[in-house]
């Protein structure tokens, strides 16, 4: 399929559609901005859509916790977002994406879509926008990832980012099956704490899959670096690295053609 | 908040007294004065008839200093000396006037509009506006910080047709958040405000998606009372966007946000001094969902030309936003068909309220039904609320009731202008005087460690400054994201889709109290010139900028302060002209002082904030900063003089008087100029302008970003050869100046830009970078003046706000 066509996922309060979409249409796809109301209207289908992205934003003010609501009407209005994952089409949450998408039971996979983990606020107590060094899961299935370098650079910028899982079992499982993709990390590899785990996320964890691996939420913003001049030592003699966000679009365009 | 009490058929005001008048006034927050009231009496004697009470406010509203801007606008005495002159309009005659000498063709919409419009490349156009939300921070910093970006965002909506925001900055000045001394009941504490302002300013820019990314903060305790708030919006539109009109027939659309009881009488309390009596109503609830939801739909409705005029409901409410849309035609609304927060609003409160994320639009009647699918698409409440007519006037029903008849001409012009004296007298020395020497070592590590000076990181990690994609110089820059940049550059295409079009824009500021306590006039060439060296700097065109002026003031009734205000309105005009820069927008906030714990009134120090917009032909271009490597040459450009006056230095050492630094506008832009030139060609390394702190501050600052060392030889500056002293040449605060680090093989093409003769005489080599992260500075007798380490320095300066605000 030439130029296939990824549905942009918009509510009230989402504020990072625009970016996204130019970062798809970078790279040869075909975005479409669709505000969930249209298919709670029947307007548009998300069966017709050969990818599906949730971007950033604070979708309806994240009042009642981040992502919430949106991930109420996901569970409700996008009926057939099971069905989609089932036949490997790519899905990728960012930010308050992977918020709504975790909270409607996606992320972490089950089969029931229970959800088993959730967010809140930042053990910094502070909204912070930071780049971060990101180490990928190499192990991982994760059709986003293919090419790309095992350690890469991302810009956070959230309140609510810190990963909590039900239980300390769960942790465990999640490693087993290879559904951790993304972990923050120093420079050099090393987990560590605040700041290079900007919010204390559990096991620095900052990006989920599934086993298949055709499910990505992330809280860095790769639709942020799909350009080198937003990384923010471009100016800089010693910098030379790809934009990596770029990549993971690309890969996502790649699979659904 | 105050009574609703329904409105009475009429309001009195026919047989009273101006004592009687006054009363009436204050008791309703309405701000009129005697001359004032004096006009709206003999309008409805003429009339044969009492006003209501909407019409009344109506007209305090629109009368306002928030909305009319009088004090600019009417005549002033000004004795200077033995000398008297009158202006006539101080507005006109300086920054107007500025913009129309400098006659620059890429100024698509100057002081018409809700904001100043420029062209950006033959297809869009930026809009930038920048407001001050004072008294409400003052009163409720949250609620106040928030709505002010909620203010200022819609001032962009409504621009034109409407621009798409696309950066937001704000600048504060408060009193220091470590402040022990007494304060006055009600008050609150400065580090309490402080932390609500960049809590409200951070919640309503992030969840409306918009960078936050350029600013600044001052602290001096005169501003403990009376904080200051500017925000700041650019927007971008195409260019067939700009122009809007109204024509009669055009239904009256209002969206976004209900109405309700909240913010009511904000024009009026934001004009007059601020005390413990302001009406709790006056500050708004801010919900930035809704704002997005309008700003979503309205962009959606312009691209499919829907309506042929928008502008926000700001001060005023519908009156003021319906009261200028059909200023030149006439409007009827009847205020019933309003959605409403609550039911019981009597028809005066619809009328004013100043209830949040509201816009008017004016819609032909075909298109109507086109606009509501938009606007229902989005979830955005629409609502019909009247029509525009050609009567000239202006008829407001309640439920078949009048509540307002007036004539929009008597409400447009009738204003009397009051004649006001203002009196200035230079100081009398220029001599410095009082505060001991201390080493510069030391000085230096003050200077990094001080409120003005420290890093803003505690601030700016909490404003989503890269949302939208574009932060392609970031506030925050050097290897370890963190040193202090001179000003963003905003790559508006990753959001219009325009990927190919590397075009982009910077925003920067000037702003310096401390100068204007000893002349407003030359504080105001310093503001100009440091918004447009910091544009620079980051690689913007000096010579395409834009202005916009903010000035903050106390009250205007007294002849100091108008004079004073004065002197920096024609300092603008000079620094306009010189510098070949028009002011595209401005606004003024007076009656900035307030009642301390003795009852003695407060005045803030007369401010000025100059923001400045220019377009940066290539944003691959652009320039931070940090050191980028060892051995790499250090120039210098610009001239330094013995002007301390107004300076960290004496501020630091306890010292008063001094020579306030002086600009020299074409020379300073030859130097701009010839530095964007080099820039372009990829010359330069980094650039950073000296402000606070002078040379040390600046040179310290690039090392520890960059992580470089540097050493500077004080011999080698250009300078007036009057100075002895190695502390004058490191702290002067002399303006025009910036530090450029450029690569040895590059010296000899960087320097042709600089010319010959006079020309190049600004330009000199100072020193060099080091790989040991040291700065080094040797004195006009060779000795080493200064040997500090950077890795201390950088400590110094990081640890102060996260601990005062601990």
């Amino acid at each position: 399929m030439k130029n296939p066509k990824i549905l942009i996922l918009r509510a009230a309060g989402t504020n990072c559609e625009l970016e996204t979409a130019g970062a798809f249409r970078a790279v040869g796809g075909a975005p479409e901005l669709v505000h969930i109301a249209e298919i709670k209207a029947s307007k548009k289908k998300l069966m017709d859509y050969a990818v599906l992205a949730i971007p950033g934003g604070f979708s309806y003010g994240d009042d009642v916790g981040a992502g919430k609501v949106l991930a109420n009407q996901i569970r409700h209005t996008l009926t057939d977002l099971r069905q989609f994952v089932r036949l490997g089409r790519p899905v990728i949450g960012i930010c308050n994406g992977f918020q709504a998408l975790v909270k409607a039971g996606i992320l972490p996979h089950s089969n029931a879509c229970d959800q088993s983990a959730s967010f809140t606020f930042n053990d910094s107590g502070k909204f912070e926008a930071r780049w971060t060094h990101l180490r990928l899961n190499t192990q991982s299935s994760c059709l986003f990832f293919k090419g790309l370098p095992e350690m890469i650079e991302l810009p956070i910028a959230h309140g609510e980012g810190k990963l909590v899982l039900k239980s300390p079992r769960q942790l465990e499982d999640l490693k087993k099956n290879k559904s951790i993709a993304l972990q923050y990390v120093t420079e050099d590899g090393k987990l560590m704490g605040y700041p290079h785990n900007p919010n204390g996320s559990i096991f620095n964890i900052a990006g989920l899959t599934n086993p298949e691996g055709n499910v990505l939420g992330l809280m860095p913003h790769p639709e942020r670096f799909v350009e080198i001049h937003q990384h923010p030592n471009w100016t800089r003699q010693t910098y030379r690295k790809q934009a990596v966000g770029l990549e993971m679009f690309k890969n996502a365009v790649t699979h659904a053609s | 908040m105050s009574a609703p009490a329904a409105a009475p058929a009429a309001f009195g005001i026919l047989d009273k007294s101006p004592k009687e008048l006054r009363a009436l006034g204050d008791a309703r927050h309405l701000s009129l004065n005697d001359a004032e009231w004096a006009a709206v009496q003999a309008h409805f004697k003429g009339l044969k008839r009492e006003p209501t009470l909407a019409e009344v406010e109506t007209i305090a509203q629109t009368w306002s200093e928030h909305c009319k801007h009088k004090t600019f606008t009417s005549p002033i005495r000004l004795t200077e000396g033995k000398k008297t002159r009158v202006i006539k309009n101080l507005f006109e005659e300086t920054i107007v006037a500025a913009t129309a000498a400098v006659k620059k063709s890429w100024c698509l919409s100057v002081f018409e509009d809700n904001a100043g419009v420029v062209a950006f490349g033959k297809k869009w156009a930026l809009a930038f506006k920048a407001e001050t939300h004072n008294h409400p921070s003052a009163l409720e910093p949250y609620g106040g910080a928030e709505t002010g970006v909620g203010g200022v965002v819609r001032d962009v909506l409504g621009c034109g047709l409407g621009a798409k925001p696309v950066l937001n900055t704000d600048v504060f000045c408060f009193g220091r958040p470590d402040y022990a001394g007494p304060l006055p009941e009600g008050a609150h504490h400065p580090s309490r405000t402080l932390r609500g302002v960049v809590a409200g300013v951070r919640d309503y820019g992030n969840r409306m998606g918009i960078p936050t990314a350029g600013g600044g903060i001052w602290f001096d305790d005169d501003y403990r009372l009376n904080p200051l708030v500017f925000v700041g919006t650019v927007g971008i539109m195409p260019q067939w966007a700009v122009a809007k009109d109204v024509k009669s027939g055009d239904l009256i659309v209002a969206v976004g946000g209900r109405t309700g009881r909240d913010g009511l009488h904000g024009a009026t309390f934001s004009s007059a001094n601020l005390g413990a009596d302001a009406p709790s109503s006056a500050v708004q609830i801010g919900h930035a969902i809704n704002e997005k939801r309008v700003l979503d739909a309205l962009l959606r409705a312009r691209d499919k030309k829907l309506y042929r005029s928008v502008t926000d409901c700001g001060a005023g409410g519908f009156s003021s936003a319906v009261g200028e849309l059909g200023a030149s035609c006439g409007a009827r609304v009847r205020l019933e068909a309003a959605p409403l927060k609550a039911a019981d609003l009597s028809g005066w409160e619809i009328w004013l309220s100043e209830s949040q994320e509201r816009m008017v639009l004016a819609v032909p009647p075909k298109n109507l039904k086109a606009l509501e699918a938009v606007f229902a698409a989005e979830g955005c409440e629409l609502a019909v609320i009247g029509e525009f007519t050609n009567t000239g006037r202006l008829e407001v029903t309640h439920r078949d009731e009048s509540v307002v008849g007036l004539d929009m001409k008597f409400l447009h012009k009738g204003l009397p202008r009051v004649e006001r004296a203002a009196t200035w007298s230079a100081p009398a020395s220029s001599k410095a005087s009082g505060g001991a020497e201390k080493k510069a070592p030391l000085v230096l590590r003050e200077m990094v460690a001080h409120l003005n000076v420290c890093s803003r990181e505690w601030v700016i990690r909490q404003y989503d400054h890269e949302v939208q994609g574009g932060t392609v110089i970031k506030p925050l820059q050097g290897v370890r994201h963190d040193g202090p940049g001179d000003a963003c550059v905003i790559w508006p295409h990753a959001a219009t889709g325009d990927m190919k079009d590397y075009a982009g824009f910077s925003v920067a500021h000037g702003l310096n109290p401390d100068y204007g306590r000893l002349d407003p006039y030359w504080m105001a060439l310093a503001c100009v010139d440091e918004a447009l060296r910091n544009l620079t700097c980051v690689g913007a065109d000096p010579a395409r900028a834009a202005l916009l002026d903010n000035f903050c003031w106390a009250s205007p009734e007294d002849p100091r302060q108008l004079g004073a205000l004065v002197r920096a309105a024609e300092g603008c005009r000079d620094a306009g002209k010189g510098y070949g820069a028009p002011f595209i927008s401005g606004k003024d906030s007076l009656y900035n002082q307030s009642k301390d714990e003795k009852g003695r009134e407060l005045p803030i120090p007369g401010t000025l904030l100059i923001s400045a917009l220019a377009p940066v032909p290539d944003a691959r271009k652009a320039v931070s900063m940090d050191f980028k490597g060892p051995g790499d040459a250090l120039y210098l450009i610009g001239r330094t003089n013995d002007e301390l006056g107004g300076s960290l230095y004496h501020r630091l050492l306890g010292r008063a008087g001094g020579e306030v630094p002086k600009a020299n506008p074409p020379c300073a832009l030859d130097g701009f100029k010839s530095l964007h030139a080099a820039i372009n060609r990829g010359l330069v390394l980094a650039a950073h302008d000296l402000s606070e702190g002078g040379l040390a501050v600046a040179a310290a600052e690039m090392g520890f970003s960059g992580e470089f060392g540097a050493r500077l030889d004080l011999d080698e500056l250009a300078r007036d050869p009057r100075i002895y002293s190695n502390e004058t040449l490191l702290f002067s605060e002399s303006p025009s100046r910036i530090l450029i680090e450029v690569k040895p093989e590059h010296e000899s093409a960087f320097l042709r830009h600089f010319g010959k003769g006079a020309k190049a005489a600004c330009v000199r080599r100072v020193g060099q970078t080091t790989a040991n992260p040291i700065l080094k500075v040797v004195g006009l007798d060779g000795s080493t003046v200064l040997e500090e380490s950077l890795k201390e320095l950088k400590e110094a300066w990081q640890k102060t706000l996260p601990a005062v605000l601990r």
